[in-house]
């Protein structure tokens, strides 16, 4: 967090000196572990051995927070008969189809549900789509009445079925997994639990690098259980915090720049489940089960109004065939193999470098290389712009500029301080920013970009009567006259308007189904309530209350911890005077508190629904977690998610380890694109994983940003981090007789790649499955353009993606190392061919995605 | 000129003659909160519009910039070293440290900063060095070469006398670690070397009782450099002027804090009055004692060393000189009074020799 969050870390050294006790857990000693009390070096990938061994401790030694976890999460609910755990199959959960990779999810859910569970099918389409991404605002959907044992001790209720999931999840076993001494570990887990119940709250801080991992959901699930169980979630001082990589990574995901969503995490229609309004309508609210999002319609209708005005109406379903729909992955990922197989033409990158910040640089760069048209608007010329000329390709011949046939627009945009907008940071809270000064030259926002682009478009297109124009044409494009748009003008349409009255909307439950109001998001519904800008607001801590709600804007309503109802008991009392933050007043009659209660105000703790309610009244007075479908806590998913109800320990796709606990190595669920220019190192038990015998881990500098598109321009900076390095602990460097400050090569089956090596006592090896595990380090700042310049880690990462979310495991892999400088020119590609066939990776081969022992070499 | 003002405590702007001066303003500067981002290094650079000082990676651990120089006024250093107690590593397949040795390579960098005298050769890598295990020297064979990978970077290289490097030498498993990060920055000395010997007035002591070069009076005679017992002025190559930290003397006359304060994320720089800064520190190394850091100190805080306090001064978490900071030092000019009062006596006994001999030839 030092690291990459100096800024925010401000806060964890201020609550060091308030007596917080801090711990890390980093396969490097890094910035942050400098000021924590207690640092703990772990093996890159193994991260839910550790946190499942987190959970045993807590179910063995019966460490719950017993009152939250009854009554807030779903603890007590009993599971189909049907479901089998990774336990009973060696690494499988019941219902796996090898053909496709995915799981039929009807055993996986609450007894009596199965039919709701998710088929092979819909499970390859989610997976195609990335669907668990809809979930960000909300559960996916379960019916509100299932049978339950509040005992917890029937062996079919979520509790027993934890506990018999996580019972080898051992000090012992974590110690052989991840390399963490048992005291060590132990240690942590008597601080978590001591610091968690009715008078303590923890918070689980993580970066966004968890996220990059093939089980990478499944990592931040393990966090969420931990969180739960310990009823640190909806409580002052709890949570699961993702620190975001980049300025506004919540905003661009609220109103998002993926491809499967549209803003408010509504899903993108897809040609074949949502070919009408209705269905795609019902597909989000599913009529008859309980929870806000039953006000779907109205969202959708709003959203509709906001893209289409008066040209939305009743009759053309509210223009929804205008809008595009998903016809699979169009992932970033499968994006740039369709660009390299001739499949996509013409590309814009905003603010992305993907030439060097994006897994698989060589990928990215020869993808673009098979364009007609290219678009960059960034600050400087950047990588992506210049690969063509500049790229590795060019000096191995891969690429020559004569015969590239893309043709780059460079565009140069205008920096953060050269705009105004909102940014949206990852406590979901919008900040108003100002222009500070002009942008140079001829660089403009984006927000000028796009709204002339379209602008231009429409005129070109204006009279046409052709189907495919029409949604252009119908675009509501009106955003202040002067030649840069107006942004409050934008953040008053995601806002969104009564129509009848032309007022701006306070909430979103003010949204109407019938077309006579318009919001961009939903979510962000409020955020100009009463006509006023209210991620302007900059009142000082010092002048409000400590939650500080005067500070900007957050979504929903203002709201600034999620789920703040479970900071109460069920009786809605506070769980204790000093984590006091939302209770129910019972003279009042209205949940009051700190914070905007995530609750209906008016709705008492002794509230039970009746008979076959739905929508916001089946929610109960003690259902807490109001946007999940049985209003409580997930410790298991029975549906929603691809790879699991419960995360599971799986190697990395790329390990050198075999997999101590099951059968099956890998994620079976995850994205493979088994191509020969996507090669994977090989695992255990597949042969040849001695080629690529250590494991590394790419992350960021405090001094660099990213792709280093804003930093290695700037000679403050350069100067700080001047070179590309790989930090090796003394004993790998002994092992490959590296030099301090010398030049290494770094192999995989994708590339080689140089750097200066620092030795350094922060790393260490581990101990892992009684072998010596080494591990290595590298930032991935670096390219060709620039003031300083190298080679980018990423050109060594492949393409292997989590199930739920298509993120790609680039935290981890494995790779080889050597001393000196790599081979140029053409040597370089027969260098890694070289080492390719060493390891087997010849035509014809695959990745086994269900592992398969292979016979040894004598056939054994 | 009193004889308080070349030694021992003083308040500075009055003494060098402000009547109704500010309180004095300095720096605190807590190395046990700072989290070595380097905000500072680049906040001070583009307020003062201070130029880069080269790209050089010099394998000092994160320290690419190496000092203190003309062209860098902030600096932030990073020791990496074994420590008593943090247990970090303890239990894992580890070998001996690298870290004297790292130092040792790092020392051999070449630092070409554009200034002149620019960076001593790594200071602080050799001080690191030998200093990166005092509890730790004990017998046994110190530094095996190819052992631990740093080949042809041995003892003899150096050219150090002895076959052992100094500093932690036990090949035992490495078990325990840390890592020292400390913004250093111009002292603004009670009794500034480099101001008393300043012939052409360039450098003076403001209201503020710090210390500031003009960079257009400074003629670049360079007799401040040998007048600064930290090595903190430099001179600027193809400039010749002498620059240093002015504590962002522009700034404080319109209320602002210094850049590199205003920067900080952790507090770990404090701006203030220089009084209450002491009494914070002195807080604060109670705090970290109660806690159990017995290696926490204060450096610079006394009106009783040799430069009669500084005004910006550090809490450090070891020896001075594990930062490359001299244990004590003292301003050249202490002497002055003394050997101005014994050339006078000189010059008056000549004198009466000459009147003597004159005389003499007058019978």
């Amino acid at each position: 967090m030092a690291e990459a969050h100096p800024v925010g870390f401000q806060w964890v050294v201020e609550a060091k000196n308030r007596g917080a006790k801090v711990i890390h857990v980093d396969p490097r000693f890094t910035r942050t572990s400098a000021l924590a009390h207690t640092y703990l070096p772990v093996r890159a990938g193994a991260d839910i051995a550790f946190l499942g061994g987190v959970v045993n401790y807590i179910l063995s030694n019966e460490k719950d927070f017993r009152e939250y976890v009854l009554a807030y999460t779903n603890a007590s609910m009993l599971v189909s008969e049907d479901f089998l755990d990774t336990e009973d199959l060696d690494g499988l959960f019941s219902g796996y189809n090898p053909e496709t990779n995915t799981y039929d999810q009807s055993s996986w859910m609450y007894a009596g549900q199965e039919h709701e569970g998710q088929s092979h099918g819909e499970s390859h389409a989610d997976r195609e789509t990335a669907s668990a991404q809809q979930h960000e605002s909300h559960g996916p959907p379960v019916p509100a009445d299932v049978p339950r044992d509040p005992t917890l001790k029937d062996p079919r209720c979520v509790y027993q079925i934890l506990k018999r999931h996580y019972s080898r999840y051992t000090p012992e076993v974590v110690e052989r997994l991840c390399g963490v001494p048992q005291a060590k570990f132990l240690e942590v887990c008597e601080a978590w639990t001591a610091n968690s119940g009715r008078e303590r709250t923890t918070a689980l801080v993580y970066s966004v690098g968890w996220t990059q991992h093939s089980v990478g959901v499944q990592y931040i699930r393990t966090g969420a259980i931990i969180q739960l169980l310990l009823g640190n979630m909806g409580r002052p001082g709890g949570g699961v915090m993702a620190l975001r990589g980049h300025a506004s990574i919540q905003g661009s995901t609220d109103i998002p720049t993926l491809f499967n969503l549209l803003p408010g995490y509504l899903p993108m229609p897809h040609y074949k489940t949502h070919e009408t309004f209705r269905q795609w309508v019902d597909d989000i609210r599913h009529p008859g089960q309980k929870g806000f999002w039953a006000n779907a319609e109205s969202y959708a209708v709003s959203l509709m109004k906001a893209y289409f005005g008066d040209a939305a109406t009743a009759e053309n379903d509210w223009g929804y065939g205008w809008m595009p729909r998903l016809t699979g992955d169009h992932g970033t990922y499968q994006q740039v193999l369709d660009m390299i197989d001739g499949k996509i033409k013409g590309y814009f990158l905003l603010g992305q470098n993907p030439a060097v910040g994006s897994a698989h640089g060589r990928a990215q760069r020869l993808g673009m290389a098979n364009l007609d048209w290219l678009v960059v608007r960034d600050l400087y010329m950047i990588e992506s712009a210049t690969f063509w000329k500049n790229g590795p390709e060019i000096a191995t011949g891969e690429m020559s500029p004569e015969e590239c046939k893309t043709e780059v627009f460079f565009m140069p945009a205008a920096s953060h301080a050269e705009k105004e907008g909102t940014f949206t940071q990852t406590q979901r809270m919008l900040q108003w920013r100002e222009k500070a000064v002009d942008p140079p030259g001829d660089a403009r926002s984006e927000l000028w970009f796009f709204y002339h682009l379209g602008r231009i478009i429409r005129e070109r297109l204006a009279g046409s009567t052709r189907t495919r124009d029409q949604a252009l044409l119908n675009l509501t494009w009106d955003y202040g006259s002067g030649d840069e748009p107006d942004g409050e003008a934008v953040l008053k349409e995601i806002n969104g308007y009564d129509l009848t009255t032309g007022k701006l909307l306070s909430t979103f439950n003010e949204m109407k189904p019938d077309g006579s109001t318009s919001g961009g998001c939903w979510i962000y519904t409020g955020v100009f309530a009463d006509g006023v800008n209210q991620a302007n607001r900059r009142k000082p801590g010092r002048e409000q209350n400590y939650v500080a709600p005067e500070w900007g804007w957050a979504w929903p309503a203002n709201r600034r911890t999620l789920y703040n109802r479970a900071s109460a008991d069920p009786e809605g009392n506070p769980w204790s005077e000093r984590k006091k933050y939302v209770w129910w007043d019972a003279d009042k009659g209205e949940w009051v508190g700190e914070d905007v209660p995530d609750f209906e105000k008016k709705k008492p703790p002794s509230y039970r629904p009746p008979e076959g309610a739905s929508g916001v009244e089946a929610i109960s007075g003690d259902d807490a977690f109001i946007m999940q479908g049985d209003g409580k806590g997930w410790l298991y998913v029975p549906g929603g998610l691809i790879d699991g109800p419960m995360p599971t320990h799986y190697e990395p796709a790329e390990s050198m380890v075999r997999n101590p606990l099951y059968g099956q190595q890998a994620n079976p669920t995850r994205k493979v694109y088994d191509r020969s220019d996507n090669p994977t190192n090989p695992s255990p038990p597949e042969r040849h994983s001695e080629v690529f015998p250590y494991v590394f881990s790419t992350s960021r500098l405090t001094e660099h940003h990213t792709a280093g598109g804003m930093s290695r321009q700037l000679a403050y900076l350069s100067e700080l981090q001047p070179e590309m390095f790989v930090e090796v602990s003394p004993e790998l460097a002994a092992e490959r007789g590296l030099e301090h400050t010398g030049w290494a090569h770094i192999v995989t089956a994708r590339a080689a790649i140089e750097a200066k090596v620092l030795i350094t006592d922060r790393l260490v090896p581990l101990r892992i499955e009684g072998r010596t595990v080494h591990q290595l380090w590298m930032p991935y700042h670096w390219g060709g353009e620039g003031l300083v310049t190298g080679d980018s880690a990423n050109d060594l990462i492949g393409i292997t993606l989590d199930p739920n979310v298509l993120i790609q495991e680039s935290k981890v892999g494995t790779c080889d190392i050597r001393p000196g400088r790599r081979p140029t020119g053409h040597d370089l590609l027969r260098y890694v061919q070289d080492y390719r066939e060493r390891a087997g990776l010849v035509p014809g081969h695959h990745t086994p995605i269900v592992t398969v022992e292979e016979p040894d070499d004598d056939g054994q | 000129m009193g004889s308080n003002s070349l030694y021992g405590p003083v308040d500075p702007a009055p003494d060098a003659g402000y009547t109704d001066a500010p309180p004095r303003m300095g720096f605190f500067t807590d190395t046990s909160v700072c989290i070595g981002c380097k905000a500072c290094e680049v906040a001070c650079k583009t307020w003062n519009a201070v130029p880069d000082d080269g790209f050089n990676l010099l394998g000092q651990s994160y320290d690419n910039t190496g000092g203190l120089s003309a062209d860098s006024w902030r600096h932030v250093a990073f020791i990496e070293q074994p420590s008593r107690g943090s247990q970090a590593f303890l239990g894992l397949p580890t070998g001996p440290s690298s870290a004297p040795a790292a130092n040792v390579v790092a020392s051999q960098q070449v630092v070409p900063t554009g200034t002149e005298p620019g960076i001593p050769p790594a200071v602080d890598a050799l001080a690191a060095a030998a200093t990166a295990g005092t509890e730790f020297v004990g017998a046994g064979p110190k530094f095996h070469g190819a052992g631990t990978g740093f080949h042809g970077a041995g003892p003899e290289f150096l050219g150090m006398p002895g076959t052992d490097l100094p500093g932690r030498t036990d090949p035992a498993p490495r078990s325990d670690f840390r890592w020292l990060m400390m913004s250093n920055v111009c002292k603004h000395c009670t009794h500034a070397g480099c101001l008393d010997v300043c012939p052409t007035g360039a450098l003076f002591r403001t209201e503020f009782g710090t210390v500031v070069v003009q960079d257009d009076i400074c003629n670049g005679c360079g007799y401040c450099i040998s007048g600064c017992p930290y090595g903190v002025i430099d001179r600027r190559e193809g400039d010749g002027r002498a620059w240093k930290c002015t504590l962002c003397y522009d700034r404080l006359g319109d209320g602002l804090e210094p850049a590199c304060a205003k920067a900080c994320p952790t507090e770990s720089i404090q701006f203030g009055e220089l009084d209450e800064l002491r009494e914070r520190a002195r807080a604060r190394v109670e705090k970290l004692h109660a806690e159990g850091v017995a290696s926490a100190q204060l450096y610079g805080e006394s009106e009783d060393d040799g430069v009669g306090g500084d005004g910006a001064f550090f809490l450090l978490l070891d020896e001075p000189e594990v930062y490359g900071l001299p244990p004590d030092p003292i301003v050249p000019t202490r002497d002055l009074p003394h050997m101005w009062k014994r050339a006078g006596w000189a010059a008056l006994t000549m004198a009466a020799a000459a009147v003597v001999a004159f005389a003499g030839r007058r019978p």
